[in-house]
């Protein structure tokens, strides 16, 4: 009822033609849509790279942080560090820093100071502190039973965490995780103040030389026809799973 | 219901009488600036102070534009092109007095302290719908700068930086120019400002900044030590200075014919030609 009487009332507003001007403009879509395509690969590219490093990283740092042998204090301590500072600094600074400042402060030579390079360690490193306390929260959220029940039929902690702890806990955090994702996705433009264009700076040149906002419209449609597909699949790879758990129909 | 009604009502029709009358106070504001258009006399100026021509430029002024923060002497672009519009203007050279303003806030409505202000500024509309500005006196090639070692340094024509890493600074004409013109063979990478640019040519990341040539002096001669300009392309100009003056001043008229009278006598070609390519030594890129 609602989006049938936006859909009728919003065009019937005095400002509406200006707003489509500036905001909707079919030409300016039409000649800007297929170069903010071509950027966007290059944010694919970053996003498929950074993700699975992201998972590996935070999942290392989750387990050196719940490390519970007192033998592994360093390694825990150096995890509590790692998350403190990555989580501190705001993205936007850890790329400035490190996508300047290490191939300058140790003179790499090309390829090896590339800004998507040392862009994406940045990312990386800044998203795997936040991911990192989720996978904690899942692995804290497995009941002591479980690891009481894996020790008494003589399991190590390695192998109780391996095939029992870890697949429980990321069955409960797939909704953060999935917000990590998506915002990962977004974060990505972030690299393009290092130099490369990707799409949402391609936006902004397009604004620019056209004076109208319609390219930031257009970038904002590809990014949706990227995170709506993937928030549906989780939500059939969680209704599946709780299907096949024996979850209940009662509310 | 009705009294919760009544306040939103009345708050709308407030502001439907506040729109009205603004737009009544907006159409008197148009007809004073009508009656004048009677023709000026332009061998007998009007100047703000009467027989001495009043000009204003930035605290400090730089090279090439200024040498030596000093425009009395004449030295440098735009204080040469002053001179030269005074002289058209009828005024001699001890009949010129100098005052300094800062760049943002002359752009402004309002009476000035100066008959014209020149300190590069661009011309735009927005900018004009405001100020007062003359013909252009300089139109702004692109130029090419870096680091001395780079490999852009030698660069003699368009071709040789097709194969360059160029950095440019976003929202710039610079961008438009090396996407359509340059067209390098590697991405081009822009920057949010040429700070980000800097740290980019530390880090080896590009090989040379593009950006229009007043730009490029600025930052090689001012902001980063170690840079140099490669070359201003020919062909390339985009922004065009221009004359800075208040609003509707009768002056803007003389000042126009005196540059239109240097430029037909070849005088502006050979200030600029002194001040902007030879004392600046940027040699010419071939495009």
């Amino acid at each position: 009822m609602v989006v049938v009487a936006l859909l009728i009332i919003v065009p019937r507003l005095p400002g509406w033609e200006s707003v489509q001007r500036s905001f909707f403009n079919g030409e300016i879509f039409a000649t800007t849509f297929p170069k903010l395509l071509s950027a966007f690969v290059l944010d694919l590219k970053i996003l498929a790279w950074t993700t699975p490093a992201v998972l590996a990283l935070s999942l290392l740092v989750a387990l050196a942080r719940g490390a519970r042998s007192p033998a592994l204090f360093p390694l825990k301590a150096f995890a509590v560090a790692f998350t403190d500072v990555f989580r501190g600094i705001p993205t936007i600074l850890v790329i400035t820093l490190i996508g300047f400042g290490v191939p300058t402060g140790l003179s790499l030579p090309r390829p090896w100071n590339s800004p998507l390079l040392w862009g994406s360690v940045a990312l990386t490193l800044s998203y795997s502190a936040y991911v990192a306390e989720i996978i904690r929260g899942g692995i804290d959220g497995v009941h002591e039973s479980q690891r009481a029940a894996a020790r008494s039929i003589g399991m190590t902690s390695g192998q109780t965490m391996r095939s029992i702890v870890l697949p429980l806990a990321f069955r409960g955090i797939v909704p953060p995780m999935m917000n990590s994702f998506i915002s990962l996705q977004k974060d990505v433009a972030l690299i393009s103040l290092l130099g490369p264009v990707e799409v949402l700076r391609r936006a902004g040149i397009e604004q620019s030389r056209f004076f109208n906002f319609t390219p930031y419209v257009g970038a904002a449609v590809i990014f949706l026809a990227v995170t709506i597909p993937a928030t549906r699949a989780a939500d059939w790879l969680m209704a599946r799973q709780r299907r096949r758990t024996g979850g209940t129909l009662i509310t | 219901m009705r009294r919760s009604l009544l306040t939103p009502l009345a708050a709308v029709g407030l502001l439907a009488g506040g729109t009205l009358f603004a737009a009544c106070g907006g159409d008197d504001d148009g007809d004073a600036g009508d009656g004048d258009d009677a023709s000026v006399d332009c061998d007998n100026p009007p100047t703000v102070s009467d027989g001495v021509l009043t000009i204003a430029t930035g605290e400090p002024a730089f090279p090439p534009y200024v040498i030596d923060d000093d425009p009395t002497n004449k030295q440098g672009f735009e204080a040469a092109v002053a001179y030269a519009v005074a002289g058209e203007l009828g005024f001699s050279d001890d009949q010129v007095t100098w005052v300094r303003t800062g760049f943002d806030e002359v752009i402004a409505p309002g009476g000035k302290n100066f008959d014209f202000n020149l300190q590069q500024y661009t011309i735009t509309d927005e900018r004009a719908e405001v100020v007062d500005f003359s013909a252009p006196y300089y139109t702004a090639a692109q130029a090419v700068f870096g680091y001395e070692d780079s490999p852009a340094a030698g660069a003699s024509s368009v071709e040789d930086l097709k194969a360059l890493r160029i950095g440019v600074a976003r929202g710039t004409t610079s961008l438009t120019y090396v996407e359509d013109v340059i067209d390098p063979d590697q991405d081009i990478f822009v920057y949010d400002d040429n700070a980000d640019a800097k740290a980019a040519l530390d880090a080896d990341q590009i090989d040379a900044i593009v950006s229009d040539l007043p730009t490029a002096l600025y930052i090689t001669a001012v902001e980063i030590e170690g840079t140099t300009v490669f070359g201003q392309i020919e062909g390339s100009g985009t922004d065009e200075f221009g004359l800075l003056l208040a609003k509707d001043n009768p002056l803007t008229e003389c000042v126009d014919q005196a540059i239109a009278a240097l430029d037909d006598s070849g005088e502006l070609d050979a200030i600029t030609q002194e001040w902007m390519s030879d004392w600046t030594e940027a040699p010419v890129i071939s495009s």
